[in-house]
């Protein structure tokens, strides 16, 4: 491994922490969507900085090439982060149904309100 | 006007048919005069709110277009908040025929939800192919799960009584063929008494049901899919109504 690809993996290990630790900061990220990423980025900001820790973990799990061990983790990751979103999705568009609903309801109570009320208002101007 | 009838709020599901839905309520208010009509516009983007607040029926409009499902919840929430005890579902393109809600109505005397069933004699309706297929299986399972016969668990023209209509205020599922056959499974896991009667159907005034072979097959698959997850998903209760 040269000097440059062991920089070069620090610092993109780094960004990523960075940009989703400024994310949460500036509150456009929330704690628990936020969760895996932080879990990523330190994962390879530990495996930037000590190479030798991959080597071990993947003789740990008995992974030949250690560098399968980082595609692994990594597809891993992304899979569950996009399961949490789905299910996310679907947490959001059954509020976002209900709500819906009840404006159609409220509309619906506004309008006969209304109506009643310009009767009463017609029938004390008739009189 | 029967008292049971008095206390019964017709729902009707309306996307895009302002060519339609005037007719059929004129047609339900001259068989059943006094009747309480709810038109829900699931996001419509043609006049259907305006011609059937013409025609005095009370009409919800959705902001977008929530499927049948989400219009149906519209009108149990609006049933149970306004005390009606019966919620009839009839359908806006003039399929169904509203001479039968009569029939409907009256069979809630012994049952919690009717099923109005379209090939149980009355009417000419007919389906083929991967279609029918899908029908013959949801009628087979369905009906050991309602313990009772059922030969046509995907109409939508059905009467809820007011244990169902407590029960699908809060809990009426909004996927595809959630109206229809999930519906189905969350009243019988809750207790509801399920009927079937004949009601004859007419040929829609906007086409025939499609019967192209990967559609019907895609719609086998996706009945089959819907009828397994209702089958799995957790039992719920029929809420207890509070006293006010």
């Amino acid at each position: 491994m040269t000097l440059t690809s062991y920089i070069f993996g620090i610092v993109s290990a780094a960004m990523v922490l960075v940009v989703v630790i400024e994310l949460l900061r500036r509150r456009q990220l929330r704690e628990r969507h936020a969760l895996w990423w932080l879990i990523a980025g330190t994962l390879a900001l530990v495996v930037g900085i000590f190479p030798e820790t991959l080597a071990h973990a993947a003789g740990l799990v008995g992974v030949e090439v250690p560098v399968n061990l980082v595609f692994f983790v990594s597809i891993g990751t992304l899979f569950l982060v996009c399961l949490q979103h789905s299910a996310e999705l679907t947490r959001l568009e059954s509020k976002t149904r209900s709500l819906a609903e009840q404006a159609a309801i409220q509309d619906l109570r506004l309008r006969s309100l209304e109506q009643r009320l310009s009767a009463e208002a017609n029938d004390t101007t008739g009189n | 006007m029967h008292p049971a009838l008095a206390r019964t709020l017709v729902v009707m599901p309306a996307f895009n048919e302002e060519e339609s839905v005037g007719a059929v309520i004129r047609e339900l208010s001259a068989t059943i005069p006094g009747i309480a009509v709810l038109v829900v516009d699931d996001g419509s983007s043609d006049a259907t709110s305006k011609v059937a607040r013409a025609e005095g029926a009370l009409v919800a409009t959705l902001p977008f277009n929530l499927g049948v499902g989400g219009a149906m919840r519209v009108g149990f929430r609006f049933a149970r908040d306004q005390g009606y005890d019966n919620v009839v579902q009839l359908d806006s393109d003039g399929q169904h025929d509203p001479a039968s809600v009569r029939s409907l109505v009256d069979a809630l005397d012994t049952a919690d939800l009717v099923i109005g069933a379209r090939f149980a004699g009355a009417g000419d309706y007919r389906v083929r192919g991967p279609r029918q297929w899908a029908m013959k299986v949801l009628a087979v399972v369905l009906s050991r799960t309602a313990a009772t016969r059922l030969t046509d668990t995907t109409s939508g023209y059905r009467a809820s009584g007011p244990r169902a209509v407590a029960l699908f205020a809060t809990h009426y599922p909004a996927e595809y063929l959630g109206d229809t056959i999930e519906t189905l499974v969350i009243a019988a896991r809750a207790g509801c008494v399920i009927r079937q009667v004949p009601v004859s159907m007419r040929v829609r005034a906007g086409g025939r049901p499609s019967h192209h072979p990967f559609k019907a097959a895609a719609y086998l698959g996706r009945a089959c899919f819907a009828l397994v997850f209702a089958l799995v998903r957790p039992a719920v209760p029929i809420p207890v109504r509070e006293l006010t």
